[in-house]
């Protein structure tokens, strides 16, 4: 365990990804303000101690905003994640398994073809046909997730396919998806879980980013994205509008980019001999 | 010899130790010019760290005591930019790997050139001009080896040649060759030993030659120096050393390096495994997918048969088909033309491997890193075989099992529950050896099996080898570039060259009276410890 904490960007970054998360976790149960209230009388307060980030055009907590933007963020990018994994993971594994013959090829091939596309037009194209929603948002990110996870895993099951121990596992009669799920998924764990992070990061990005041309998530859910995109036009009025939603995602995606570079150190055993 | 005498590299009472852990305790050492320094040890002995210290090239924490003296320059007195100066001008060194050892990148003429290039003022060409030299000197004339060959262009010893080439260059004072030969074969091993020894002789050079091999050390070393735990325990002049070794390690080494495992296993005149024909070949599609194919016939022909309780030895070169042949036995992989049949049963039935035969054989390889999943503990990759039984033991009846092949290799039950990285490598191929027996097979093919272990624990893995073919009536496929080894444990041996059986029969009537010419190529170039020491 020590050796985790070799890495000096594990701890910042696992902070930071632990503040946001706690944030989004709390907004569950409680938050200091209701924010689909409309509370006119109070609206663009700068921050005070009744209001610690002051409050939107309608006289809404930021904070309390923020939290529940959070919420939406993580879930939107953490299920975008699992998509890309899910399906990812099983198609490289796959592709591996059969290096050279007409599965691999088929996977490979149609996975050129969705990184052939720059991935936010085609989400913009997909909410767009769809409609705007954070569900649609989320398998817009998700199938820009599944060649990410496909190629990393087809890569490093590749080299484990020629181990001795996969040899020996063949001469013990298990087929192929056996040995893909038994061998090869173990051993590439680290690996999926640094690019999970890195992934995770991309997705609350891209959220955000959907959300401020208004494809992601709809009023009244709250969102990073959107509070930016409402905030643009007062920006000059009251720049903590826009100030601490652009903190909130700048901060989240620094942890987690913190966080992986440090997983990645931790878990990578070449790394950690050369640093011992 | 005394340190007047001795001028070139002279080491006294050198002690490191890495980050506080001692690694070697009071090393001494001389190498005189024109003369080949043998070290010997096993793995974890420090000869290899004792070369590079002579280098500086040292892990971080390192720290040196005692004196190194290079023709008269105390080299840990040295500051790394005059160290810089010293590396490949003064010593060159030769690495183990010569796959490794190059930049796939640059052409063979580039990479000598730029030993060169660093360490003096000349023009490009010049040096250019040079590199050719020095290839021709390592034995790669520039009519067949021009300068703008790239490295994946040769093949092992022609690579280890460049790199020799490389570590001569500018003609040192001291080469220090690091295992040059152990990545190679029989025939290639002795091309290389060869080419040092003349370089040694023209240059005047001293040579530092490490290695865990005593009979390749012992037919080219002038000195001796053993190795072990990070101490000499012995050294000397060659000649004087051989015929009186004092410390009983040095003994047990040459004991273990000629040992013969005793065995007394009846063979019956049953087959147990009979290959007839069989072909297999490769296509490669090397212009695309829809360009022409070639065709690489890697087993051409080859028909054989083993007995009931017979060890039989296939011995070849890397690329002669060996480990081709092998996986179409055990099934992996279907073979063009031909059958194999296993007491009678085909192993390939409706392009599938007959699972019943399948049950009655297993494999140990050569590696005893790559072949463990390390993320399983022991009893579970010992069991793993039990996946082709119909109804594997569970519970009691299974940790009996685990328990009995353990035991029966001579490791305790209570490892079952241990991780793979706990245990050295000569007990990583115990626990290879348990995972092939777990099922009972009737044939075990051994891969390389012993290739890559110490000789000390080699000649232990061998006696357990022994013991097993009589304890359980097994039969082995013993497949192995290492002529000694097959000498020791089998009773007839096939001889492997280019896809095709070229000789074949009783092990020491092949070996003492070899028919074909390769045999005799093959018999002749096997480093042997000289006569009437072991």
């Amino acid at each position: 365990m020590s050796l985790l904490f070799h890495s000096r960007t594990l701890l910042p970054g696992a902070f930071l990804t632990l503040l946001f998360t706690a944030a989004a976790l709390i907004s569950l149960v409680w938050v200091p303000y209701d924010t689909t209230v409309v509370d006119i009388a109070n609206r663009m307060k700068p921050p005070s101690w009744l209001h610690p980030f002051g409050t939107d055009q309608f006289g809404r907590d930021i904070l309390s905003m923020i939290m529940v933007g959070a919420r939406t963020s993580i879930a939107v990018a953490l299920v975008a994640v699992g998509i890309g994994m899910a399906v990812g993971v099983p198609l490289g594994l796959a592709a591996a398994a059969r290096k050279g013959g007409l599965m691999d090829e088929i996977i490979m091939r149609a996975n050129d073809l969705v990184f052939a596309f720059p991935s936010l037009l085609i989400a913009v194209m997909i909410t767009a046909v769809f409609g705007a929603s954070a569900l649609n948002a989320i398998i817009a990110i998700g199938i820009f997730n599944i060649p990410v996870f496909a190629r990393l895993t087809r890569g490093a099951a590749l080299s484990l396919w020629n181990r001795e121990y996969i040899l020996a596992a063949r001469v013990a009669g298990k087929g192929s998806a056996r040995i893909s799920l038994e061998h090869i998924l173990p051993n590439v764990a680290n690996l999926l879980i640094v690019q999970g992070t890195i992934q995770f990061s991309l997705g609350i990005l891209a959220e955000a980013g959907l959300s401020y041309v208004g494809l992601g998530a709809q009023p009244p859910t709250a969102s990073w994205g959107r509070m930016l995109a409402d905030s643009q036009t007062m920006i000059s009025l009251a720049p903590h509008l826009a100030l601490f939603p652009g903190l909130a995602i700048l901060l989240t995606v620094l942890g987690l980019n913190l966080l992986g570079d440090g997983l990645r150190d931790s878990l990578d055993p070449k790394l950690r001999r050369a640093r011992t | 010899m005394s340190l007047s005498e001795a001028g070139l590299l002279s080491i006294q009472d050198l002690s490191l130790s890495i980050h506080g852990l001692p690694i070697l305790k009071n090393v001494s050492l001389d190498v005189a010019p024109g003369r080949i320094l043998g070290v010997i040890g096993e793995s974890g002995s420090g000869k290899s760290i004792t070369a590079f210290s002579v280098l500086q090239l040292l892990p971080g924490g390192a720290s040196c005591t005692g004196s190194i003296t290079l023709s008269g320059k105390d080299i840990l007195s040295l500051s790394e930019a005059e160290m810089c100066g010293l590396r490949g001008r003064d010593v060159g060194m030769v690495f183990q790997e010569p796959m490794t050892a190059l930049n796939p990148l640059k052409t063979i003429g580039a990479q000598v050139a730029e030993t060169i290039l660093i360490h003096e003022r000349v023009s490009k060409a010049e040096a250019m001009a040079r590199a050719a030299d020095a290839l021709h000197r390592a034995e790669l004339p520039q009519e067949r080896f021009p300068l703008s060959r790239y490295p994946h262009e040769l093949s092992g010893g022609q690579r280890q040649r460049v790199v020799i080439a490389m570590a001569i260059a500018l003609r040192p004072k001291l080469l220090i060759a690091d295992e040059p030969t152990t990545a190679l074969d029989v025939t290639t091993q002795a091309q290389i030993l060869d080419l040092l020894k003349r370089l040694v002789a023209e240059d005047g050079m001293g040579l530092m030659l490490i290695s865990h091999d005593l009979a390749v050390v012992a037919d080219l070393a002038d000195d001796l120096v053993i190795m072990r735990q990070g101490e000499v325990v012995e050294s000397g002049p060659a000649k004087v050393l051989f015929g009186n070794l004092q410390h009983p390690y040095s003994r047990a080494l040459l004991e273990a390096s000629a040992h013969v495992p005793e065995r007394c296993q009846e063979v019956l005149e049953l087959p147990l495994l009979q290959v007839r024909d069989v072909v297999r070949d490769y296509t490669g599609h090397t212009h695309g997918w829809w360009g022409k194919t070639t065709q690489f016939r890697a087993v051409d022909g080859v028909s054989f048969e083993i007995r009931k309780g017979e060890s039989l030895g296939l011995v070849g070169e890397s690329g002669c088909g060996k480990s081709t042949l092998t996986r179409a036995i055990l099934g992996l992989e279907e073979v063009q033309g031909g059958e194999i049949l296993f007491d009678g049963l085909p192993v390939f039935t409706h392009h599938h491997a007959n699972q019943i035969v399948r049950r009655r054989m297993q494999v140990v390889f050569q590696d005893p890193y790559g072949s463990f999943n390390p993320r399983w503990k022991v009893e579970r990759l010992v069991t793993e075989p039990f996946h082709l039984l119909a109804n594997p033991p569970k519970g009691a009846e299974r940790d009996r099992a685990i328990a009995e092949a353990l035991e029966s290799v001579g490791l305790s039950a209570a490892d079952a529950n241990k991780y793979i990285h706990e245990f050295s490598g000569g007990q990583r191929q115990r626990i290879a050896i348990a995972r092939a027996l777990i099922i009972k097979p009737d044939l075990i093919i051994l891969d390389e099996a012993v290739s890559a272990l110490d000789v000390s624990v080699r000649a232990q893995v061998l006696d357990l080898l022994a013991d097993l073919a009589d304890r359980f009536g097994l039969t082995y496929l013993f497949i192995s570039h290492d002529l000694s080894v097959v000498r020791s444990i089998t009773d007839r041996v096939l001889v492997m060259k280019s896809g095709k059986i070229v000789e074949e029969g009783p092990t020491n009537t092949v070996f003492d009276r070899p028919n074909h010419p390769y045999t005799q190529q093959l018999v002749a170039a096997a480093p042997v410890l000289p006569a009437g020491i072991a």
